[in-house]
Order: C-alpha cells, then sequence, then structure tokens
C-alpha cells in the first residue's frame, strides 16, 4: 500500500471487509494485467521501432481505469489525454485494433490516421484519446453536457492528469459542469509528474480534488493504486450523477512506472522511488494477493488468467505486424464527410 | 447658456434610429443623468440621458419619427444657444464623421440564373439569419445554439431574437464569458451526433477557443479513421465594424479557410445569410460561418420559400460583365458592386463574383470567369500575406493562367493592426478608388 501520508486521511485505519466479490475482483486483475502486459508488448515493439511517435505507457495507473470501469453502464462515456491505451481496453476496446493503430496498419482503430494518442470507439463509449493537454476536459463536458440535453441518464467519465489540472479550460470546465450540472466526473489521474514537473512544482494547490469546490463540485482523494478503493469512491461518483446532482471529482493518488513517454529516461526521479513504489503498492500485486489470501483463488486459477492475458497480447503484437499499412487511397479520405 | 441635444449613436455601427418615446416635454426641467427620451434600432431600444441641467425648451423632433440620422439635432436645452451636445448612452461612440467605409448597401441585381425560389420578399441580414436557425432548430432538435448573450438578451447583436421564447432554455443557452471551455464543450457534444450552433460575439474571440476548433472540431474525423465527425456551427461577426480598433476588427477567413476538415462560408446578402446558414446546420462537418456587423441591419431581397437553402461551395455571379472578373466576400460585394457601377461609366464592363463560400473555393466559377474578362482583381478586407486574395489568384494561375492578359492584383485591408482614428481605419480599410483602380490597371486604362 502507499504510505501512510499519501493515504486520504479520511480513508486511513482498519480496512474494513472489501465490498467486491471474488468474479469481480478475478474480473478486475485480468484486466489490470491485460493492461500491464500489452504496454509491456507496446513498449517492445517500440524498443524495435515498429512503433513510432510517441508513445505514453499507462503500467503503474491500471487500477484507476479499470476500478473506474466496473461503475459504468453500457453507453456511459470516457475520454481521456494522450495516455489513453489503459482506458481503451478497459472499455473493451479489442487489443488487437488498439496494438495494430500503434503500429500504423489499417487494421488499427483509426485505420492507422490516429497513431497511439488518437483512437475512438462510439460503440465501446470511447471519445478518444487526445493529444492537447487539457483540452478533452472540455471535449468530456460536452459528452456530459450531450447526456444532460438528451437526458439519457448517462455520465461521462473525464480523465485528465494533474499537469493538465492546471489549465485554463480545466477551471472552464468545473464552472460550466457545476452552472449547468453536467452529469460528468472529472477524475484527476495524480501520478506526482506531468512530464518531468513534479507537481509541487507545477500547483499551488496542495489537494487537487478540491479543486472544483470552488464551483461546490464535491472532490474526494482516493488510493488510485487499489482497485477496490477507486471503484468504492467511482459508485458514489456515479450515483451522484445520475440523481442529477452535478459533477464529481476524483483524484486518483497513482503512480507511473515508465517516463512520460518512450523517450523520457525519467531523470527526474530516483531509481528506488520507482522501486519503492513498484514493491509496496502495485495494484496487481495487492488484487492477486487479496485473491489468495481473501477468496481462496489458487496459484493454478491466476495461472489461467496469465495465459489468456499472455494470449491476448501476443495475438495482438501479432495481428499489428500482420496488418498491411493503409493504402495510400487512405490519404485523403475522412477528411470531411461526404454530402450526400 | 443653452444647448442642442443631438441624436446620439448607441453602436459604433448605428447610423440612424427611431425616436420611438419622449419621457419629458417641452418645458420640463432636467437634471444631467436623467432620462428624456428613448430610442430604438434594429437591435434594441436604448435610453438617452441629459448631459446638462436646465429647461428642455423645445422638442424638434417628435416621438415616433423613424429614420432619424445619428447627429440629428433633436431638442434644445435653455434656448439652444450653446454648442451641440450629443446626448451620451451606454456604449456611445462619437458618429463618424463621414459614413463607415463600405457601409452603404448596393441593391443586390442577380446576373446568373440560379435555381428559381419563387417570390422573394426584402429582410434584413439579421432576420435572414434567425430565420435560418429557427427553421432548423424547428425541424431537428438535435440542434441548438449557445453562446455569450444568445438568450436572455436576445443575442449581443440581436441575432437571436426571439429564440429563447420559441425553443426554450435547453436550446437556446446562454454562456459564460468562457470562449475556450464551452467551444469544447460544444465539440464533445457534436461528437455524440448533437448539432450545436456556437455563436461567438464576435470571430475575434474564437481566438480564445480556436485550438478547440482546429485541433478537435476539424481533425478528429481523420484522426479516428471517419468514425468520429463534429456537426457543428461556428458563427458570428467577422472583421471590421466601425471604430473598434485592432482587437476587434480582424479578418479570420485565411486563418480558417487554411485547415483541411473545416469549410468556411461568408454571407453577403439576406440570401446568402439564410441560405448559407441553413446549408451549413444541415452539413455534418464543422462550418465557420462569417459574418458582418455592418451588413447585419441591411435589407436585401430575400427568398420565401421554406426550403430555401443554398450549397456550401458555389459562388454566385451578381452582376455579369466581360473586361474584368472582381472577386469578393462578405460585405466587399458590396464595394464590388459599387466599383462595377462605376467603371461602366468609364465603360468599363466588370463581373462580381460573390465567393459565398471560402473553403471550398468555387474556383470554377472563377475560372470560367476569367476565360472570359482574362484579368481579375481580388477583394477583401482581410491583410494581404497568405490571404484569400493570394489564394485565388494562385488558383487561376494553375487553372487559367494562359487566359489571364495581365497579372492579377489584390486589393485589401493594409498590412497592419486596426487603427482606431477614423481617418486612418478609413485608410487600412480597402476603398472604392482603389478597386477602380484595380480594375484600370488590370485593363490598360490607367
Amino acid at each position: 500500500m502507499p504510505q501512510a501520508a499519501e493515504i486520504p486521511a479520511k480513508r486511513r485505519g482498519k480496512a474494513k471487509a472489501p465490498a467486491i466479490s471474488r468474479d469481480e475482483l478475478q474480473r478486475a486483475y485480468r484486466d489490470m494485467l491485460l493492461i500491464r502486459r500489452f504496454e509491456e508488448k507496446a513498449g517492445q515493439l517500440y524498443g524495435m521501432g515498429l512503433i513510432g511517435g510517441f508513445c505514453h505507457l499507462y503500467i503503474g495507473q491500471e487500477a484507476v481505469v479499470v476500478g473506474m470501469q466496473m461503475c459504468l453502464k453500457p453507453g456511459d462515456q470516457v475520454i481521456t489525454s494522450y495516455r489513453d491505451h489503459g482506458h481503451m481496453l478497459a472499455t473493451g476496446m479489442e487489443a488487437r485494433g488498439v496494438m495494430a493503430e500503434l503500429t500504423g496498419r489499417i487494421g488499427g482503430y483509426s485505420k492507422g490516421k490516429g497513431g497511439s494518442m488518437h483512437m475512438f470507439s462510439r460503440e465501446k463509449g470511447f471519445y478518444g484519446g487526445h493529444g492537447i493537454v487539457g483540452a478533452q476536459v472540455s471535449l468530456g463536458n460536452g459528452l456530459a453536457f450531450a447526456n444532460w440535453y438528451r437526458q439519457d441518464g448517462r455520465v461521462a467519465l473525464t480523465y485528465f492528469g494533474e499537469g493538465a489540472s492546471n489549465q485554463g479550460q480545466v477551471f472552464e470546465s468545473l464552472n460550466l459542469a457545476a452552472l449547468f450540472k453536467l452529469p460528468c466526473i472529472f477524475i484527476i489521474e495524480n501520478n506526482k509528474y506531468g512530464m518531468g514537473t513534479s507537481v509541487d512544482r507545477a500547483s499551488a494547490s496542495r489537494d487537487l480534488s478540491q479543486n472544483g469546490a470552488p464551483w461546490g463540485i464535491p472532490g474526494e482523494q482516493v488510493n488510485g493504486m487499489d482497485v477496490i478503493a477507486v471503484r468504492e469512491a467511482g459508485e458514489r461518483a456515479v450515483a451522484h450523477c445520475r440523481a442529477g446532482k452535478g459533477p464529481y471529482l476524483l483524484e486518483m493518488k497513482t503512480y507511473r512506472y515508465r517516463g512520460h513517454s518512450m523517450s523520457d529516461p525519467a531523470k527526474y526521479r530516483t531509481r528506488e522511488e520507482v522501486q519503492k513504489m513498484r514493491e509496496t503498492s502495485d495494484c496487481i500485486e495487492t488484487a492477486r494477493k487479496l485473491l489468495m489470501d481473501d477468496f481462496g483463488v489458487t496459484e493454478a486459477d491466476l495461472k489461467l488468467i496469465d495465459d489468456e492475458v499472455k494470449a491476448i497480447v501476443q495475438d495482438s503484437a501479432d495481428f499489428a505486424q500482420e496488418s498491411p499499412e493503409p493504402p495510400e487511397s487512405e490519404l485523403m479520405t475522412d477528411i470531411l464527410v461526404e454530402v450526400g | 447658456m443653452g444647448a442642442v441635444i443631438l441624436m446620439p449613436a448607441l453602436s459604433p455601427t448605428m447610423t440612424e434610429g427611431k425616436l420611438a418615446r419622449w419621457l419629458k416635454k417641452a418645458g420640463d426641467k432636467v437634471k444631467s443623468g436623467e432620462v428624456i427620451a428613448e430610442i430604438e434600432t434594429d437591435k434594441a431600444t436604448m435610453e438617452v440621458e441629459a448631459v446638462d441641467e436646465g429647461v428642455l425648451t423645445a422638442i424638434l423632433v417628435p416621438e415616433g419619427t423613424e429614420n432619424v440620422a445619428v447627429n440629428t439635432m433633436i431638442a434644445e436645452l435653455d434656448g439652444g444657444t450653446g454648442g451641440a451636445k450629443a446626448a451620451p448612452a451606454p456604449m456611445v461612440a462619437p458618429a463618424p464623421a463621414s459614413p463607415a467605409p463600405a457601409s452603404v448597401p448596393a441593391a443586390p441585381r442577380a446576373a446568373t440564373p440560379e435555381k428559381d425560389w419563387g417570390p422573394t420578399k426584402s429582410m434584413t441580414v439579421r432576420e435572414a439569419l434567425r430565420d435560418a436557425m429557427a427553421a432548423e432548430m424547428r425541424a431537428d432538435a438535435d440542434v441548438f445554439l449557445i453562446g455569450e448573450e444568445v438568450a436572455q438578451y436576445q443575442g449581443a447583436y440581436k441575432i437571436s431574437q426571439g429564440l429563447l421564447e420559441e425553443f426554450g432554455p435547453r436550446r437556446v443557452m446562454d454562456m459564460p464569458i468562457t470562449e475556450h471551455g464551452f467551444t469544447g464543450m460544444a465539440v464533445g457534444a457534436a461528437f455524440t451526433g448533437l448539432k450545436p450552433i456556437v455563436e461567438f460575439m464576435t470571430f475575434n474571440f474564437s481566438m480564445q477557443a480556436i485550438d478547440q476548433i482546429i485541433n478537435s472540431a476539424s481533425k478528429t474525423l481523420y484522426m479516428s479513421g471517419g468514425q468520429l465527425g463534429c456537426p457543428i456551427v461556428f458563427r458570428g461577426p467577422n472583421g471590421a465594424a466601425s471604430r473598434v480598433a485592432a482587437q476587434h476588427s480582424q479578418c479570420y477567413a485565411s486563418w480558417y479557410a487554411h485547415c483541411p476538415g473545416l469549410k468556411v462560408v461568408s454571407p453577403w446578402s439576406a440570401a446568402d445569410a439564410k441560405g448559407l446558414l441553413r446549408a451549413a446546420i444541415r452539413d455534418p462537418n464543422p462550418v465557420i460561418v462569417l459574418e458582418n456587423e455592418i451588413l447585419y441591419g441591411q435589407s436585401f431581397e430575400c427568398p420565401t420559400a421554406d426550403d430555401f437553402i443554398l450549397e456550401i461551395g458555389k459562388a454566385k455571379v451578381e452582376r455579369e460583365g466581360s473586361d474584368v472578373t472582381i472577386v469578393a466576400f462578405s460585405i466587399m460585394v458590396s464595394m464590388a458592386m459599387q466599383a462595377a457601377e462605376k467603371l461602366a461609366e468609364q465603360g468599363i464592363s466588370a463581373e462580381v463574383i460573390n465567393l459565398r463560400s471560402i473553403r471550398p473555393l468555387d474556383t470554377e466559377t472563377i475560372a470560367a470567369s476569367v476565360r472570359k474578362t482574362n484579368r481579375l482583381v481580388t477583394l477583401e478586407e482581410g491583410w494581404p500575406y497568405a490571404g484569400i486574395g493570394a489564394e485565388v489568384a494562385m488558383q487561376i494561375m494553375e487553372t487559367a493562367f494562359d487566359h489571364l492578359d495581365a497579372p492579377p492584383v489584390r486589393v485589401t485591408g493594409l498590412d497592419v493592426p486596426m487603427p482606431y482614428a477614423a481617418n486612418l481605419e478609413k485608410l487600412a480599410l480597402p476603398r472604392l478608388e482603389q478597386v477602380v483602380e484595380a480594375a484600370r490597371s488590370v485593363t490598360y486604362r490607367r
């Protein structure tokens, strides 16, 4: 678990019985593991020159998207920034389509025209994948606005990093969401570093969960390394939004093990810091231990999950290399929707 | 010492108004700051306050008088022997010594046969825009309007008059002054299939939001491999109004037309405004509609047919001619029409093309005209550098070079931030004589 100082005061204390079933936790474990193994494979393919450009890995933060996704219903929406592979897999998008987009192939979600930062799936409620830091917050507000306009009871999860949380349009969005009572859950994934700048060097706010307080937006700090804690907080937030009470803000205290992108050597933090997080707070190890200690799941059961995940990831990597590059005829399509 | 009270200008572009009501009568004492009359323009009713204390000795313009020009003497105070005092009002700008550049409407004179839409009636550009939005909102519940002052205030320029009443507060929504935030919100809503109309109080303010317009609205269809379109309209007044200086007097045609994934239209007449805005709202792509504040109050004939609509991407030959092609858009079409009139007096027959659509550009219509006239003059209010004139000229080089008998000439705004001073502003904008001169030079009459 994270060091005591990082656990929000109100969540500290004796752990109560986890409000999660064996099946749910097993599913969460599987989904987190899929993201972890997928990202490791993406890192490998990047190293082999099969993936180009920017590639921001989600390793370490898996509990956030998996825990939140457990709170959603079909039709709810998700939007995030450029560190988006985990979000896509969590919404149920195919590993094949995501990996093939990373390699810039026609079998990718955007036919190879978007890349790591720009993938979408209307079917799964995933609205990107946005490369301009903070822009997805206004856009996510718009997804929530559409739910409000249609009065369809859906909620929009709008993810952004603690680095983006300082953007002007984020504050504009908090105001608009509170003003119109939009069903928007703002999720700050505080992984402590906006690229190479630690949060205390970038934000005068010491408690980002209170960044919506001036507009009356309830906020919570959540241990983002614990999928159960994430889900519990997520359920509160979703219930608030579905009840028509307006937006909610969750600050997920999390950590990315890798650099900001593949090209970041991460010299701004010590190897020991990263190692310590991995050893003491890893979301997958925590879930694994809980499954075995509290739910009687065996090594053999977990091995089956590991094998399933490994197979999916290997299949996605194979597909991403076999799928051809987009034909040249794709170059000048999808610029405008043709008017009939 | 007496004074006269003059008809005040209530906005930078007001040239006349209706003296709706006197709240004082001759012989009444008035105090400084007291409301003495109400004035109506096509945008709003405003109160006129007295500047000086004294006795209102005569009312020179009775209430109910229409079309009272700015600076007309409307009353006398204490015998009216002193210096003239224009009554101030909120946002008063001193009336320009001469009419705002290019503010004179030219009677639209259609030369090319377009589809015959049947009967027409005279309406202002403002009414045409409002009618276009109302028609589309009636037809499609996914269409809604957001922007600053669009609902309760009825529009900063009164374009959305009556829409709140008809469509209610969910479909006509006032936004706080937060362009970046509400533009991004509208783009996000459009990703789900809603069809927002975003009004910018002026396009100058769209720069606060330009990242969402370019990076989110225009590129997402491509980045998603065709999955996620953005059916949205961004509209509002563009370009110079009158005496509003550098930050409020800029033409964005070239900025937005530069970007693949956007369509850009710029109406001149009421028919353009109605037909193009309806087409923009129905278009499944992001469309920028660059309007013009000075044109809002001007009247043109406009088809009354319920289904009247124009096609985006088609220019209109407003006046046929054989010696020179003048290409213009928005308010500059008025100037082009005036220039054609002057040139006709000098024996030069000018063809005037109203672009209507900036992107896509109707190169075919321009090239067909140039093949006939062999000469090209482009006219725009915006800056010359990488402007629309440059693009039009280059496209003609590429498609009709062999038909040109003279190098094309651009008439543009000067390459300078817009000055405030009336004389300098006039010099910074295209002038009629420059257009006439340009046409003479390409026809070698100079």
